[in-house]
């Protein structure tokens, strides 16, 4: 049953709270790139992939690929709200711990309803083009999503694959980028500029949607326009905040990798309720 | 006591050649074997399979870190992805992806590398591979098969589409000598003893397993017994053959077509320190690159022929006394 713009909205601020929340409980992470990708993430879980998450490894179910792997406190989140049994909500706060399923990035032998292992930038893209091929071969209606960071894009590998996908039209493949604009060292512009990324992506032969990425309208707009694209990829230029939702994290390059403090949890929650 | 047969070099298919003709069956026996290359399928030889299944086939252009990728997640969509390149470029190119993809991401993908080693010959070094037994053993979870000739290629190549996770197949540029009939049995992690002795043993792989031979034959007409393992599986190792040649035969030479520092001998030494201490030698390329010129030419003067293994037995069997 698909979710309505406003419960939509609902989601999205509790996968924030949660967000910061674990992060601050682990002490470490990523919070600012995780608050980038909250309504792209949220939206494909619960408005637009055909998964079930009481039976993970459906046949034919859709698939969905962190390759900014930094950011899994968004996609543990997303996926404990959604109800994946290998994914608990009550556990999320165990973040990084050891022992814990929610590792520092995502890892399939500790949840294996994942599709990926990742954490090593610039790879989901290719072994995405690769469970693309292999549902074209099965005549398989299933649909594979990749998101990758801005940053990420700086990465060999990701235009290799982009080249491929595009050369092997698979129009059953959406890569979205979280065009966040910051990445570990400072902003994206300071430290190898990759602008005009849309017209990079559009001279790969890509179908290319640019998108304010957290409006949940222009959002599904852009997945349906994926969908209907047939014989090229479609890639989602998302334009979004870093550190979306909480003031002092806006923007702000600090945020990249570094956990807030209680206090700073505080503030967080009270903006986030 | 009968006279020792001695051995004859009788040049089969090339290794490579095998690994091609192979794919094809697999090909026809099961729809979710899939191949992906990276423009070298006239050399790696899965233009066979692109031939008669070209819906099945991937070209990846010259991009070995995608194809590796493109690879993994065929693998993790549950086909049996054949990925191909020349050894030097898949596992120095796209090493990480095969450990991201393959090992930690622990997928189905079998990594088959050509050309490897010096006997390649006339391209040189930039195309020699000399030290992927050393990574692809450094990649948790994989399998490491290292096979000598056309019918071992043939048989592991199968064994490999059978076994479910991740493997690296090192294959070769040349002819190879033939050292199995058609009805040889092989099973991954089991290595064969292809000569009986008891002075001392010679344990290789791949082309070295012919040289190995000769080697047992100069050695026999010396006065000594000499022992031949083929460890066609460098990862898992046969740990069992080689605890028996250490403890029965008290003396071992290892011999391969990589940088002795790291390869093959590294991993046997590792199981006779563990069970039965004896004395080694190593035959393999000395910390350098190699050059163009003949394979046989490079196998001569970088010390990988049988002379070569004769002169490492007699030291170690000086050592043993």
């Amino acid at each position: 049953m698909a979710k309505s713009i406003a419960e939509l909205q609902t989601i999205a601020k509790s996968v924030r709270r949660d967000i910061v929340t674990m992060i601050t409980a682990a002490k470490s992470g990523h919070p600012g790139g995780s608050l980038s990708a909250v309504e792209l993430v949220v939206d494909l879980f619960y408005n637009q992939m055909r998964i079930d998450p009481a039976n993970p490894k459906l046949a034919e179910r859709d698939r969905f690929i962190l390759s900014k792997g930094h950011a899994a406190p968004v996609l543990y989140s997303v996926m404990a709200e959604r109800g994946y049994p290998d994914v608990p909500k009550d556990k999320l706060n165990t973040l990084r711990q050891f022992g814990s399923v929610f590792q520092g990035h995502p890892d399939m032998r500790f949840i294996p309803s994942l599709e990926a292992s990742t954490g090593s930038l610039g790879q989901g893209l290719s072994i995405g083009l690769g469970m693309a091929l292999a549902a074209r071969l099965d005549a398989s209606p299933s649909r594979t999503y990749v998101m990758i960071g801005d940053g990420e894009t700086q990465e060999g590998q990701i235009w290799e694959a982009a080249m491929a996908a595009a050369f092997l039209k698979a129009d059953n493949l959406v890569a979205i980028v979280d065009y966040n604009r910051i990445q570990l060292d400072g902003f994206v512009s300071e430290v190898m500029e990759i602008a005009p990324l849309a017209d990079k992506w559009r001279s790969f032969g890509w179908h290319v949607i640019e998108l304010d990425g957290h409006n949940f309208e222009a959002v599904e707009a852009a997945f349906a326009e994926a969908a209907a694209t047939k014989g090229k990829p479609t890639c989602l230029v998302a334009h979004t905040v870093k550190g979306k939702g909480v003031s002092f994290m806006e923007d702000n390059p600090k945020f990249h990798g570094v956990a807030p403090t209680q206090d700073e949890l505080k503030l967080a929650l009270q903006e986030l309720n | 006591m009968p006279a020792k047969t001695k051995f004859e070099i009788k040049l089969g298919a090339a290794t490579r050649e095998a690994f091609g003709r192979t794919l094809v069956e697999l090909g026809r026996e099961n729809k979710d074997v899939v191949v992906v290359d990276a423009d070298l399928s006239k050399s790696t030889m899965t233009t066979y399979f692109a031939k008669e299944f070209p819906d099945r086939f991937f070209s990846c252009g010259i991009a070995e870190s995608n194809m590796v990728g493109v690879g993994a997640g065929l693998a993790m969509a549950g086909k049996i992805p054949f990925v191909a390149s020349f050894s030097v470029f898949v596992i120095n190119k796209a090493f990480e992806q095969m450990r991201i993809g393959a090992a930690y991401g622990r997928s189905n993908l079998k990594v088959v590398g050509t050309h490897s080693g010096i006997s390649i010959g006339e391209d040189g070094p930039s195309q020699m591979s000399v030290e992927e037994i050393s990574l692809a053993c450094s990649l948790a979870g994989f399998t490491v098969i290292a096979p000598a000739d056309e019918n071992s290629t043939k048989a592991l190549v199968r064994a490999a589409a059978a076994y479910d996770g991740p493997v690296f197949i090192r294959t070769g540029r040349p002819k190879a000598p033939v050292i199995y009939g058609a009805d040889q049995k092989f099973e991954i992690g089991k290595a064969i003893q292809v000569a009986e002795g008891k002075d001392i043993t010679i344990i290789a792989n791949g082309l070295l397993v012919a040289q190995a031979m000769l080697a047992a034959d100069l050695l026999d007409a010396a006065g000594v017994s000499a022992r031949v393992i083929d460890i066609h599986t460098v990862k898992p190792i046969d740990r069992d053959a080689i605890a028996r040649a250490a403890a029965e035969t008290g003396a071992i030479v290892v011999a391969e077509e990589q940088l002795v520092d790291c390869g093959l001998g590294v991993r046997v030494s590792q199981v006779v320190a563990e069970t039965n201490p004896c004395v080694m030698e190593f035959v393999g390329i000395h910390d350098r690159y190699a050059e163009s010129g003949h394979p046989d030419e490079m196998l001569e003067k970088y010390g990988l022929v049988a002379r070569d293994i004769f002169a490492a037995a007699q030291k170690a069997l000086a050592r043993k006394r």
